[in-house]
């Protein structure tokens, strides 16, 4: 085992590419220099919501300046079909029907980004308009299905509902989220020899995108390479949603014979790509009077849009963590996929689960109001436990819970109960401004549940003079996996994190790779990456005791030194010699996660080999007379195992808790009546600034954590969880909001908790006071 | 007297550019990244709202040079002829501005594509450390960094990063571009020439004087009239309009003049917003609160108190507190100059009482009768948005009871409108709670508003009302309970 070195595993190093973001010399793909006559494609779409294509008249694009060439989906070599899911329902261009307002219909091929665009909107296409289905409401009302419903149960909840001495049951509606990655969806496709196709996207996948361009170009995947070195941003965005682009970019290159660049524009993005999928939910819990859950049945329908894309492992993984941190004795999870003329929704990171768990926490604050209780009370006797309080609503047994702990180290360092106390007594002196306070856990599954995906593949190469190329399957979208997975690399090498370049992502490199995706990107690549590095490791332990003729067990690499019995060399020298020996100096690495398996079927199985942990507090003040309300305060404890980068790990946390917090709060997405988008911009689709961070987060890494499983160094993944963190916003409000009432209400706050959202349920809670002649509490 | 120079001319870093020809309606962000290779300054969104493409414009100000941040994305590259243009790639040469360097040791950049205009937002502050007098507290960084979104960190490793660069020193290279811009700059300014292309066809043109002004309307009636173009900015990047020729009023001199006087303080139509911030704030604090919510400092360096009048937005932001103050408005045309009261421009949702060839040259804000003025917006989120509702009350109050009233709303009609059943139902009245609901039942014959993206017309309805409430709250005694950044504070601010 190689010594530690202070920039392995668990050094708080700077991302990688810091310095090169901050000086403006990262090239992102539309900065990298194109050849003289590259040409540049915008997407025409017909502007309707629903309906067949009776015609279109494109001689107005075709005269426009700049256009060398107009195609709609006729002119699609191969397979007219991006889906991700094999359905055969994402044509790259729409060829009979049109599905939902912006699905692209023609593509234009200009001289210049500007001239393209320009000529897009000009474009006649005629639709025989149909009525949509928009929200999940109606396609509820019409039956209207993307995919069957999925069952998920333990136990007789039934007969436990009806023999619970108490039921509470509500509603919740939670609205989408819009990526808004600030690098928009960019692909670049340069031809190559034998018709071969290099492609430069912006994708969390690229593996997929070959295989889809192949299909789309006709061509076997070999003859497409697929490049990116980083991405402005991901979130989920980029896992399916970048094909079409590439594609579009492909056969416009193929077709015209030179390198074709297609960049969306923000609108086209916002209004073209999918986004996290709404939900309504309709809940029931049985308790008892101390708050204990009995029984649960809830129905989780979801706004899917009009192709199956992601939509069936996102709705599965909201049903995964309805139950959160809580145990359910007996469990009804019930999952409704609505067909609706939207644009069709993706994965986003949580990929569910923060739809699922906004669910499972607004039950439990419920139990608690119906019981007279702090929710935090009730959340922490609703803790999974020991062996006969550990079983998930899927037959997983939960056996690394450590939420007890963590919650008792958070409730204690925030002042959970003073700051309570404090609370009330401000409501009281103050009945203009409501303020309110909320603990909230998570548990989050990790690995896709798709059990394939959990596989990755990387190529280390050492040459001459020691120096390191890595590469992997993994993305950086900014998360710091490529830093990490060097880190491992470096220390298992025992070399300078320096000597380790870390290059793009290359399907030319490592092929059959999956997505960077579910939060598993360093668990999967990290490892890949230290079986490759173990592989050349053993060879030049091998060689350096045959060439030194001492034992394997006295060979040691040690801070860029090999030390073979009382021989010292530098670790390029006896890369040098073994090269001169013959060794081979280039490896690949293999990794699939053990032990999980899951039956769609029967819901049950082992789906996750692990969960990540954490819990946040959020304090907030909510404005009665107008709904403006602002987070003053945050606490949050997490748990990411033995933190490979305590930095990129506090950056994940910080992030994602404000992500979370801008999805349910400021990020509303608004549909006109007609079914238009009418939020697709950042000057009416807003997500937090500067000034929406609260003013006091005091954000801790759990000291303790430690992976009870295998993972790479014990970490824990960190992508995803603490984006559910933010759910303590949501509950937070709603806690000011039940001051109304004397805290005996669940007031009617659906998500996003906008100020208009805010001041409505601030009236119906006063209603119900002037009602009930319920008075605020002190 | 002004001649005219048919070469486009800016410095760019420490390099003097000229363009015998260019297109008028080029972005700045176009040139720098496609004719000039330039690709460290991003396009997010193009239309001024995330701030990926800021850059700094160096102007001119008292024989300083003032760096401004602006949003590349959005601006004719015609408007910054005779300009300095600092991007990310200057302040890194030869070595990073200790601002990039903070950003990376903070971990201020996860995907790193913001962060080459968060790093301009900061350096233009870092430069402005030199002569304006503030604290780097959390009020100044938000308010620096308004304009830029951030959808990766959360922005606390980036307010880190800022203390740490900006009480760190300009370094030497930044000095030495500013000393360059002050002397080229200072040399551009006496050879006293104004911008105009040549040809017959696509003139862009940028008077210096009010008389060159009216000429070239009279010579180009079709031409389009732009200020700071954060509006029209967008009808070219996201419209596609091309104009047969553009006329930029930023240079006039006539139209960038502040003078107060005992009864007024006018202020020239091409004043900028970041220019008029201070006197407005001087003469009513709520004001100044209300421009600092207003776009960006990137918006408000270029966006002018003018352009945003003549515009007609229904919103307006500024139209209804400065209605409610009683401003005049001053235009002139070719039958010469005329003066309204500001609400008697509002015509009806996109028609303006300004007739052809006619422009506005100044705002007439009384300095006088505001005692009670107060106004607050109302937004899904607190900076950088645009109005749901925006309400502005000026109420005259003889002990206690309320002898004439000013109100006026954005966000509640086709035009920003004053609540006249609203002011009359009031007069009379105590200036307590008791005035509330009279004043909110007018209310509801003074409005019928709008369902759209950014509220129903349920809810700017009774925030209409609400904040009417809020107003005769505070103005009978109470302090408001704003729940602004810099006053939400925790229940316990400090733990026990």
């Amino acid at each position: 085992m190689a010594e530690t070195l202070a920039q392995g595993p668990g050094a708080a190093l700077a991302h990688d590419s810091a310095l090169k973001h901050a000086t403006g010399e990262a090239l992102f793909i539309d900065d990298i220099p194109v050849p003289q006559n590259t040409l540049h494609l915008a997407v025409g779409s017909a502007r309707a919501v629903c309906g067949r294509i009776e015609s279109m008249d494109l001689g107005a694009v075709r005269g426009a300046p700049g256009v060398i060439d107009v195609f709609c989906a006729n002119d699609i070599p191969g397979q007219n079909d991006v889906s991700p899911s094999g359905r055969g329902d994402e044509p790259v261009l729409a060829d009979t029907d049109v599905r939902f307002d912006g699905e692209p219909v023609f593509a234009v091929v200009a001289t210049s980004h500007r001239a393209a665009r320009a000529a897009a909107v000009l474009g006649k296409v005629h639709i025989a308009s149909e009525k949509p289905i928009l929200t999940v409401d109606d396609a509820l009302h019409h039956q209207r299905f993307i995919s069957d419903e999925q069952l998920m149960q333990r136990g007789d909840w039934q007969d436990a509902m009806r023999s619970a001495p108490c039921a509470v049951s509500g509603t919740l509606y939670c609205g989408g989220q819009d990526h808004f990655y600030l690098e928009g969806q960019v692909s670049l496709a340069i031809p190559q020899e034998d018709g071969d196709m290099l492609v430069h996207c912006s994708t969390q996948h690229p593996s997929e995108i070959q295989q889809h361009l192949a299909k789309v170009l006709g061509k076997p995947a070999n003859a497409i390479t697929v490049e990116v070195r980083r991405m402005g941003g991901a979130f989920g965005g980029k896992e399916s949603q970048a094909c079409q682009w590439a594609a579009l970019a492909a056969v416009a290159a193929q077709r015209n014979a030179c390198p074709v660049k297609c960049r969306l524009d923000r609108d086209d993005d916002m209004r073209m790509t999918g986004k996290r999928h709404d939900f309504r939910i309709d809940w029931k819990v049985g308790h008892d009077a101390d708050g204990r859950i009995l029984a649960v049945d809830t129905t989780l329908a979801s706004r899917c849009g009009c192709t199956l894309d992601l939509s069936d492992p996102v709705n599965d993984r909201a049903m995964f963590h309805v139950d959160n941190a809580y145990f359910f004795p007996t469990v009804r999870i019930r999952s409704q996929r609505c067909f609706t003329n939207t644009v069709s929704n993706t994965a986003f990171r949580g990929f569910g689960g923060p739809q699922g768990m906004l669910a499972g926490e607004r039950m439990i604050e419920a139990v608690a109001r119906a019981t007279g209780q702090d929710p935090l009370t009730v959340r922490k006797r609703n803790f999974y436990g020991a062996k006969e309080r550990s079983l998930t609503p899927y037959h997983m047994p939960v056996d690394d819970f450590i939420l007890d702990e963590l919650v008792t180290d958070l409730e204690a360092s925030s002042h959970y109960w003073q700051r309570r106390e404090a609370i009330h007594a401000a409501n009281a002196n103050n009945p203009q401004v409501l303020r309110g306070l909320a603990l909230t856990p998570v548990k989050f599954g990790i690995s896709f549940t798709a059990s394939w995906f959990n596989q990755a593949g990387a190529l280390v190469h050492i040459y001459r003079d020691g120096s390191i190329h890595l590469n992997h399957g993994g993305t950086e979208m900014g998360q710091g996996l490529f830093i990490k997975v060097a880190q491992v690399v470096a220390n298992a090498l025992a070399v300078p994190l320096e000597q380790v370049k870390i290059t793009a992502t290359s399907t030319a490199k490592v092929p059959n790779t999956s997505a960077t995706a579910a939060s598993s990107g360093a668990d999967l690549n990290a490892m890949a990456a230290l079986n490759a590095a173990g592989t050349l490791k053993r060879r030049l332990s091998a060689f350096a005791a045959r060439h030194f003729a001492v034992d394997e067990g006295q060979i040691r690499f040690n801070d860029s030194s090999v030390h073979a019995g009382d021989t010292t060399l530098s670790f390029a020298k006896l890369v040098e010699l073994a090269y001169l020996a013959r060794v081979q100096l280039s490896a690949t690495g293999f990794y699939r996660t053990p032990k999980i398996h899951y039956n769609r079927k029967t819901a049950k199985g082992r789906p996750f080999y692990y969960f990540a942990y954490g819990a946040a507090v959020s304090e907030v003040a909510v404005d009665s007379l107008t709904g403006e309300s602002r987070v003053t305060a945050v606490d949050i404890l997490h748990d990411a195992g033995r933190s490979l980068n305590p930095a990129i790990d506090l950056g994940q946390v910080e992030g994602g808790f404000i992500q979370g917090m801008g999805w349910l709060t400021s990020e509303e997405l608004w549909w006109d009546d007609a079914g238009h988008l009418k939020t697709h911009a950042p000057s009416t689709y807003k997500i937090p600034t500067c000034s929406d961070r609260p003013r006091r987060m005091d954000i801790r890494l759990w000291s303790r954590g430690e992976n009870t499983q295998a993972t790479i160094h014990r970490s824990k993944a960190v992508g995803e969880p603490p984006f559910m963190l933010a759910i303590s916003v949501h509950q937070a409000l709603s806690d000011a909001l039940s001051s109304i009432n004397g805290y005996s209400t669940v007031p009617a706050l659906d998500t996003p908790a906008t100020a208009e959202a805010l001041l409505f349920a601030i009236q119906a809670e006063r209603k119900q006071a002037s009602t009930t002649g319920a008075g605020a509490q002190s | 007297m002004a001649t005219a120079r048919p070469a486009f001319r800016c410095l760019l870093g420490d390099q003097e550019i000229a363009l015998d020809a260019f297109d008028g309606q080029q972005t700045l962000l176009d040139f720098l990244r496609l004719n000039r290779g330039l690709t460290g300054t991003k396009e997010g969104c193009a239309e001024g709202d995330c701030g990926a493409c800021t850059v700094l414009l160096g102007r001119s100000e008292n024989n300083q040079l003032r760096y401004q941040p602006v949003n590349a994305c959005i601006i004719p590259l015609g408007t910054v002829d005779s300009t300095q243009v600092l991007t990310v790639e200057h302040l890194a040469d030869p070595q990073p501005h200790p601002v990039q360097i903070e950003m990376a040791k903070a971990h201020g950049s996860q995907c790193g594509f913001c962060t080459p205009g968060i790093v301009m937002s900061l350096a233009a502050l870092h430069y402005a450390c030199d002569t304006d007098n503030f604290s780097l507290d959390r009020e100044t960084l938000n308010d620096a960094l308004a304009g830029n979104l951030c959808r990766c960190t959360g922005y606390g490793p980036i307010i880190t990063a800022a203390q740490q660069a900006l009480a760190q020193p300009i370094p030497d290279h930044c000095r030495s571009l500013q000393a360059l811009g002050i002397e080229t700059l200072g040399k551009w300014a006496n050879d006293d020439t104004y911008l105009q292309t040549k040809g017959v066809a696509n003139i862009f043109a940028a008077p210096t004087r009010l008389a060159g002004l009216t000429e070239l309307m009279r010579a180009l009636p079709q031409a389009q009239l732009i200020a700071g173009a954060t509006d029209v900015g967008l009808w070219i990047t996201k419209q596609h309009q091309r104009f047969d020729h553009i006329i930029y009023l930023g240079q006039v001199a006539e139209l960038k003049r502040i003078h107060r006087t005992d009864q007024e303080v006018q202020i020239g139509a091409a004043v900028t917003l970041a220019q008029s911030l201070e006197v407005l704030e001087d003469l009513a604090p709520d004001l100044g609160t209300l421009l600092h919510r207003f776009g960006s400092r990137q918006v408000r360096a270029q966006a002018t108190l003018g352009g945003n009048i003549a515009n007609g937005s229904p919103i307006g932001d500024l139209a209804p507190a400065l209605i409610a103050l009683g401003a005049t408005l001053h235009l002139l045309g070719p039958n010469g100059e005329r003066t309204m009261a500001l609400e008697d421009f509002f015509i009806d949702y996109g028609n303006q009482d300004l007739a052809t060839g006619e422009i506005i040259r100044m705002i007439g804000v009384p300095t006088q009768g505001h005692e009670y003025f107060h106004c607050w917006k109302v937004s899904k989120r607190f900076d950088q948005d645009i109005s749901a509702v925006c309400g502005a009350f000026n109420l005259q109050l003889d002990n206690g009871t309320i002898t004439s009233a000013r109100i006026a709303f954005g966000g509640m009609a086709g035009t920003v409108q004053r609540a006249r059943q609203c002011e009359n139902a009031l007069v009379g009245k105590s200036a307590d709670c008791s005035a509330l609901d009279p004043g909110a039942k007018a209310l509801q014959q003074d409005f019928a508003p709008i369902t759209d993206a950014r509220a129903s017309a349920d809810y700017r309805m009774h925030t209409a009302r609400g904040l009417l409430e809020r107003y005769l709250r505070t103005i009978s005694g109470k302090a408001p309970d704003l729940l602004y950044p810099a006053s939400a504070t925790p229940v316990l601010s400090a733990h026990g």
